[in-house]
């Protein structure tokens, strides 16, 4: 198992737009790391024969609701607590181009 | 040297629901801003998506018919990326496992039968609408689309031309309307598509680098923009230069592409498992259930059209590249039952003034009875073929029936052999100077004595019944 490095700990912050000093980084790698290699243990576990668990609750399945429609927020109950807004849109810092 | 041209497409089709994919707000069109949201597609803390029943129903059944596989498990994916237009900071999409997978639509190139595969079909949900204030230094954002239940239909990189991916687009697109599963409407967004596009030397086994081509608006759209990026590309390695995997934008006024914003680094979005969804696993006789409420699709109408009324592979073709058109002509067919003559007006005249007014088969004002009796009146002799032709227009454009047209307007052509004999008679001895050039051997003067007779008429005399009485009258 790799461990995690300064470099990554940077790029993923970035990615969840965390804003990380040296130091920060420094103390984060560390404790990812150590985190990393316990979760790691796991690896140990022959798993060729089991399905992947993509959710804690193994027996509930197709959990579905039908197609009818229930109220909806007022575009001023949607925008209540938006921190900055114009008519009935949100308004957020300018956007160019590109996700 | 000779390059050839490897294309892949990724559509993205709004479901026709009647609520979102995960909550139950309204996906109606064109709703006042942010008056279709709620705790769960405005990502508010402690509020959880419930899979819309239908939407997974629809997926199903564009999977069948796209000849899908599908998933044993289907399990959902968070998305993760930061951008205004996903409240949550991330889309529930699927990753690993999505809904269906190799399947394929067929398309004619040349004359034969060219399989276009489909790498996978999956569900997602949609993002909200960003707009962007013209000389201000904010966005405003509408959550109204987001949460709307999505299908990304994703093709292998199968097809060779620009034509090949717009013939993909259209037989795609028939099917899907088939379907009725989305109103698959460009101009309203709920039909999108994207292009994958490289070139490489003839013969060439490895891929080129791939650009991929964004914003384009129609199927039109998307053959142009495909068309000036494989030239671009090509001038690019004639001159020497290297292309870069980048995403480009169509400009559909000036008719170029242009480069986006190059990322710094490669996209990462960190998928994992949906925790708020449990997995969905579709049982054996559920999928054959819904095989079974499947449409008869646009291959097998075809196939049949051409069995029970005789048509040629082209008409049969054009006669089922809509729904609506194809429903039109079997209902037409019922009433009037002279199938070519139905399917030559349809898809010269009527389409005609379809695609001239931008409209849909299903907004033509022009019930198939009322259709179907303009030819009864063109058989019975009572008009023109030319003389329908306007009645059609007029019948389209004033929403007024053919028959009411034909009357009110005195258009009835005159067939009456007696009516004609009169004026036949009177035009004869008018014109005796012509009627005697005629006698001495003046063959073309036959045809100015046949345009005497239609102007006395003001052109309602049926043309062949005055060359008959004339030819009779003056003694052949
Ligand atoms: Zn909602």
């Amino acid at each position: 198992m790799k461990t995690i490095d300064k470099k990554t700990v940077e790029k993923v912050a970035h990615l969840a737009r965390l804003k990380l000093d040296d130091k920060e980084l420094e103390l984060y790698s560390g404790q990812l790391a150590s985190i990393l290699l316990y979760i790691s243990k796991l690896n140990e576990i022959d798993t060729a024969n089991v399905i992947p668990t993509s959710h804690a609750l193994a027996t509930l399945k197709n959990v579905f609701r039908k197609d009818c429609l229930k109220r909806s927020l007022t575009p001023d109950e949607a925008l209540e607590n938006a921190p900055s807004k114009e008519g009935d849109f949100f308004k957020v810092p300018q956007i160019i181009e590109g996700k | 040297m000779r390059y050839e041209t490897v294309i892949g497409l990724e559509v993205h089709l709004q479901l026709a629901t009647k609520t979102k994919a995960f909550c139950g707000c309204s996906t109606k069109f064109g709703q006042r801003p942010n008056s279709q949201v709620c705790p769960v597609c405005l990502g508010f803390p402690g509020s959880l998506p419930s899979l819309n029943e239908e939407a997974f129903r629809f997926a199903i059944k564009v999977a069948l018919a796209l000849n899908c596989r599908i998933q044993a498990i289907v399990k959902f994916d968070r998305k993760n990326y930061y951008y205004p237009d996903l409240p949550k900071n991330f889309q529930i999409s699927q990753y690993d496992m999505p809904l269906s997978y190799n399947g394929f639509v067929d398309i004619a190139v040349d004359g034969a039968n060219k399989r276009i595969r489909v790498k996978r079909v999956h569900m997602e949900e949609d993002a909200g609408k960003l707009m962007h204030p013209e000389g201000e230094d904010y966005s405003l954002v509408d959550y109204n689309r987001g949460g709307m239940p999505l299908l990304e239909i994703v093709t292998e990189p199968d097809m060779s031309s620009p034509r090949e991916a717009y013939d993909y687009l259209t037989k795609l697109k028939a099917i899907l309307e088939y379907l009725k599963v989305s109103d698959c409407d460009m101009e309203k967004g709920s039909l999108r598509c994207d292009a994958n596009v490289s070139i490489r030397p003839e013969g060439e086994t490895k891929l080129g680098t791939k650009v991929e081509l964004k914003n384009m608006n129609s199927f039109k759209g998307v053959r142009n923009a495909l068309e000036y990026e494989v030239k671009r590309q090509d001038s690019v390695l004639e001159d020497g230069g290297k292309l870069v995997q980048e995403t480009r934008l169509w400009d559909a006024d000036k008719g170029i592409t242009t480069s986006m914003r190059t990322k710094e680094e490669a996209e990462d979005y960190r998928y994992f498992p949906e925790p708020d969804l449990v997995p969905f696993v579709v049982e054996k006789e559920e999928i054959e259930r819904i095989r079974k409420t499947l449409p008869e699709l646009p291959e097998a109408k075809a196939a049949r059209f051409k069995a029970a009324f005789g048509l040629s592979d082209y008409d049969a073709g054009v006669l089922t590249s809509q729904v609506d058109l194809a429903d039109y002509f079997e209902e037409c067919v019922k009433l009037y039952p002279n199938a070519k003559t139905v399917a030559n007006w349809l898809m010269g005249d009527v389409m005609a003034t379809v695609n001239e007014k931008n409209i849909d088969m299903s907004e033509l004002a022009l019930a198939p009875a009322a259709f179907t009796g303009l030819l009864k009146m063109i058989d019975s002799k009572a008009i023109s073929g030319k003389m329908a032709k306007e009645v059609l227009a007029e019948a389209i454009e004033t929403r007024i029936a053919p028959e009411e047209i034909v009357q009110k307007k005195g258009l009835s052509q005159i067939s009456d052999a007696g009516a004609i004999e009169s004026v036949v008679q009177g035009v004869l001895k008018k014109e005796a100077k012509t009627v005697s050039d005629y006698k001495s051997g003046k063959k073309a003067a036959f045809a100015f004595l046949v345009g005497q007779v239609m102007k006395e008429t003001k052109g309602k005399a049926n043309p062949a019944v005055v060359n008959e009485i004339l030819k009779k009258s003056l003694g052949e």
